[in-house]
């Protein structure tokens, strides 16, 4: 079986293409002054304009223009600079006015890309159009009063969908093209994109055809993708289920398909012959109106550095290497952390080692993002110096940090508190290393013959006498002192 | 005479003079209500006491009636339709503000065709309104409880709202000035949308003096309307000078074609000698793309309303009905029985042609043409503009007629609009005025259109108009 499979992969190629939803992190709606602050009380950031109440008017935030200009600029875009809007109209009780205020045949920014490391290679993915529009609220099926609730909070906060062109080629390359944008988009600053929250959401358009076939194949589009993980493995059940289908003489039909999380498989949703005729046409409520070149400029201005520009420069600026500048720059917080740490102790490659090591470990070990986290970047600084300076060992060190993620304390009171400064009196350690020459009579005569490699032995069992608050470097002289001046 | 048949500036003065008090005022147009209401049927929503603002500046204590789709805080605002029964909306109008704040006494919600569809008044959920002079007749509309209620006194002035006529037209057969402004000149928020790209609120009112008040008080920027214009308003009764000296005047031959009432033709031929008089000059000029205007706008106003009155879904607010088979309980059930017993067969009609010119395969040979032929008529004034301050045609068609008499024929029904249209899909301002009676004694209208924002041109020579004619005193004997 996994032989006719790999045959299969083989001979037919993957299409994929992805229509991504960022919810903007703007103050308020991007029609009315409601505050778009998520986890209120039901209906509580609503208005009667979000509400779509009869009478009512949308008015443009303009927040929303210049972060939506932003994503495009960032995503090598060209910005249209008509800006309209259009109604795409369908029936829902989560969406009030019965049509959604969108952007249809002027979408805000059109024809980028976006370079995406997947494996060893960089890959131009090409991003077909990034359009503004606004949200819609949420249903919660209630069972226990057999009707429906709707909150509204969510209706009118602002979106940008980035469709990109069908230019992956494997559910991989879909996974990375994810996670780049994700990152570009986090260090603009536009978005949390947060997929469990919903603050990004994807949905993939997936088909198959034979290699060397240059019309794409019947497509399918999934929804309900709700984490990173969902997004590639729901694709390559599907691109399985279609090669299966094809291999068994059948045709994929174009159909909306549902990611069914619990049983790992797509599940049709509809067809698309029943698909919506959405009617769009242009919002006559928003008068179409033009941003200059100038204007387009001052925006581009305001770009933040991108993850490529900031790891190059770690890589130019501290002599990081390929690989640690590219872990610290996966999370834009950890990487302005490490430019923080680094102007008040200048030793890149140590700092980075702390941060990357044993720092993210702390971090994902307890699911926390750094602004959450009850450390500053003076903590690890003292902590780091401390170890360098030899008052406390590596490993006293990480227990330390892995106090301080727990106990508001300062570094200090820690080491105080629990007892964790390094033993360097020379009556102590020298104690220490009777027993441990005593006990280890073997190692010793190996040491005197001539394997000295053999005292990092002794060290070890120091420190473990020690419970590691010796000065690992001062005993290991010692311990050659003794063993082989005599 | 009694109070209720003064105009807005006569009781002003007399307010200002302290002759009169605002409650002498309200109550004798309050008089009116009661006594002529039930022949007439001019309000969708009568208030018992004014609808007033306790911290206004109290300046223009004018009785008004609103229109029944422009939004009165907590006060029922209905579209006279089925569907938005008991909506009493949590905010004024940007114009109902205005109002308030300028001291104003609303005495209802005037009744309108459904949702503003309809040139009769007669697709209200509330009955028909019948015209004051002739109560066999329609008042026109869609505005037609606003015309009926100031031609009958039973409001000093009004607010009504202009898509293609429904000011202007109703403002003729009832024998009352209505002025629909510049699109983009009065905030449209708060106003229940029928066509966005043209709605636009207006007032009517006895004489040309007080539409021009009218307008100081509603006219302006809104920031909550990004279609409302932000160019500074005029006092617009500044320009009631009489002097209209070289004014060039277009007479545009397509409405003057076959179809038009001979009455209706010498009574604006008159009119036109009533201004030469006064020194203006007359030209006769082409609007080719006329007879368009009516299939254009019938496309692209549908259009919009059929997307406008998607909200209305029984979901927030309003009429939520349930099909009386039990097994039909979905929510698509529940939309559809809503809709099929909210709307009138008029709102349906119009909702259905807007879905299908609107719908995928349809849209380029439909709304898309239309806009382009929109562009056309346009630009058919921007020329004629160039040259002429002005432009002079006969409001309507006919004047009012039987109630009934089109109700079965949407297609002669549409084009009574024929006139006034142009305007709306151009965004120009047009004031109707009364000039002259039929020989069985219904009202006239002339109507007066000029560039964008130039209201002022209108009111100078309607008003010109007006002090060299009697027809504006004339009153309704009920």
């Amino acid at each position: 079986m996994a032989q006719k499979e790999g045959r299969l992969m083989k001979q037919y190629e993957t299409v994929i293409g992805l229509e991504v939803h960022l919810q903007l992190n703007t103050k308020t709606k991007i029609f009315c002054g409601c505050s778009t602050d998520f986890g209120k009380s039901p209906n509580s950031q609503t208005c009667p304009i979000c509400l779509g109440l009869p009478g009512t008017l949308p008015v443009l935030n303009k927040k929303v223009l210049e972060s939506a200009m932003k994503i495009g600029l960032a995503l090598n875009c060209k910005i249209n600079s008509l800006v309209k809007f259009d109604r795409k109209n369908y029936y829902y009780p989560d969406l009030p006015k019965a049509y959604q205020i969108s952007q249809y045949d002027f979408p805000i920014a059109h024809t980028g890309y976006l370079d995406v490391k997947t494996g060893e290679n960089i890959k131009r993915i090409n991003v077909l159009r990034a359009h503004m529009e606004e949200d819609a609220g949420k249903l919660i099926h209630d069972s226990s009063i057999k009707s429906s609730l709707v909150d509204y909070n969510r209706t009118g906060t602002p979106l940008v969908e980035i469709v990109s062109d069908p230019d992956m080629r494997s559910p991989q390359e879909a996974y990375d093209y994810l996670t780049t944008l994700k990152l570009a988009m986090q260090y603009l600053d536009v978005s949390d994109c947060d997929m469990e929250k919903g603050s990004l959401r994807c949905d993939a358009n997936v088909s198959i055809r034979e290699f060397g076939q240059k019309e794409l194949g019947t497509k399918a589009e999934l929804k309900n993708l709700n984490s990173f993980k969902a997004v590639k493995s729901s694709l390559e059940f599907e691109v399985k289920r279609q090669i299966d289908l094809v291999e068994q003489g059948e045709r994929v039909i174009q159909e909306t398909r549902l990611w069914d999380e619990g049983k790992q498989i797509t599940v049709s949703m509809r067809s698309k012959e029943k698909a919506h005729d959405y009617r769009y046409f242009p919002e006559p409520d928003l008068v179409p109106f033009m941003v200059d070149a100038e204007n387009i400029e001052s925006v581009k201005a305001t770009l933040p550095e991108s993850p490529a520009e900031k790891q190059s420069r770690l890589i130019k600026d501290y002599e990081l290497s390929d690989y640690d500048s590219s872990v610290l720059v996966q999370d834009k917080e950890i990487a302005d952390f490490f430019e923080s740490c680094i102007k008040k102790y200048n030793q890149p490659k140590k700092v980075c080692n702390w941060i990357t090591g044993a720092f993210k470990q702390e971090l994902n070990a307890r699911k926390l993002n750094l602004k959450d986290a009850n450390i500053t970047e003076d903590d690890l600084v003292c902590l780091i110096e401390k170890v360098e300076q030899g008052t406390l060992s590596n490993l006293a060190a990480k227990d330390v940090l892995k106090i301080k993620f727990d106990e508001k304390k300062s570094i200090d009171d820690i080491i105080k508190d629990h007892g964790f400064s390094q033993v360097s009196d020379d009556e102590t350690l020298k104690k220490v290393i009777d027993e441990v020459i005593s006990e280890n009579s073997k190692v010793v005569e190996q040491i005197k013959s001539g394997k000295e490699g053999a005292i990092g032995f002794l060290v070890g069992q120091s420190m473990k006498k020690t419970q590691g608050k010796a000065n690992p470097k001062k005993i290991g002289e010692m311990i050659k002192r003794r063993i082989i001046d005599g | 005479m009694k109070l209720s048949e003064l105009t807005a500036h006569e009781l002003l003065d007399l307010l200002k003079a302290k002759k009169e008090t605002a409650d002498s005022i309200f109550s004798s147009v309050k008089n009116v209500i009661d006594a002529t209401e039930a022949k007439i049927n001019a309000y969708a929503h009568i208030s018992d006491k004014p609808i007033q603002s306790k911290n206004s500046s109290q300046k223009f204590q004018i009785p008004i009636a609103i229109k029944d789709n422009i939004c009165i805080k907590d006060y029922p605002t209905t579209c006279s339709s089925h569907i938005l029964k008991d909506f009493k909306p949590p905010y004024n109008a940007t114009v109902v503000d205005k109002l308030l704040n300028s001291g104003a006494l609303i005495t209802g919600h005037a009744n309108m065709d459904e949702f503003a569809f309809g040139s009769s008044t007669e697709t209200s959920f509330f009955g028909p309104t019948k015209n004051p002079w002739n109560l066999n007749c329609v008042p026109g509309g869609s505005s037609g409880g606003s015309a009926a209620a100031v031609g009958a006194h039973e409001a000093i002035w009004a607010l009504g709202s202009d898509t293609g006529g429904s000011i202007r037209q109703p403002a003729s057969f009832c024998g009352v000035v209505g002025l629909k402004p510049t699109y983009g000149r009065v905030s449209r928020y708060g106003l229940i949308a029928f066509a966005s790209s043209l709605d636009q609120i207006g007032p009517l009112t006895k004489d040309v003096e007080d539409s021009a008040l009218l307008l100081n008080l509603i006219a302006g920027h809104d920031k909550l309307d990004s279609t409302s214009a932000n160019i500074p308003v005029p006092d617009y009764t500044k320009s009631l000078t009489g002097d209209i000296k070289n004014l060039k005047i277009g007479i545009p031959k397509e409405y003057f074609i076959e179809g038009i009432d001979p009455e209706i033709k010498e009574s604006i031929l008159q009119a036109i000698e009533v201004l030469k008089k006064q020194g203006a000059c007359f030209e006769e000029i082409s609007l080719p793309h006329t007879e368009y205007a009516v299939a254009t706008y019938y496309i692209l106003a549908t259009a919009e309303a059929s997307s406008n009155l998607s909200r209305f879904d029984g979901v927030q607010y309003g009429l939520r009905c349930h099909p009386k088979d039990k097994r039909r309980t979905s929510l698509i059930d529940m939309y559809e029985e809503t809709r099929h017993q909210g709307f009138g067969q008029e709102a349906k009609r119009r909702i259905m042609l807007g879905t299908y010119s609107l719908s995928s395969g349809y849209y380029d040979a439909y709304y898309l043409r239309a806009q382009k032929v929109r562009t056309l008529i346009k630009n058919d004034f921007n020329e004629a503009f160039k040259e002429f301050d002005a432009i002079l045609t006969p409001t309507s068609p006919t004047t009012a007629f039987k109630i009934g008499e089109k109700a079965s024929d949407p297609l002669s029904m549409y084009l009574s609009d024929i006139y006034t249209i142009s305007a709306n899909l151009a965004g120009i301002p047009a004031l109707s005025l009364p000039c002259g009676f039929s020989k069985e004694g219904l009202p006239i209208g002339l109507q007066i259109m000029a560039k964008p924002f130039d209201e002022e041109m209108i009111f100078k020579i309607a008003h010109s108009y007006e002090q060299n004619t009697e027809w504006h005193k004339k009153k309704v004997a009920l």
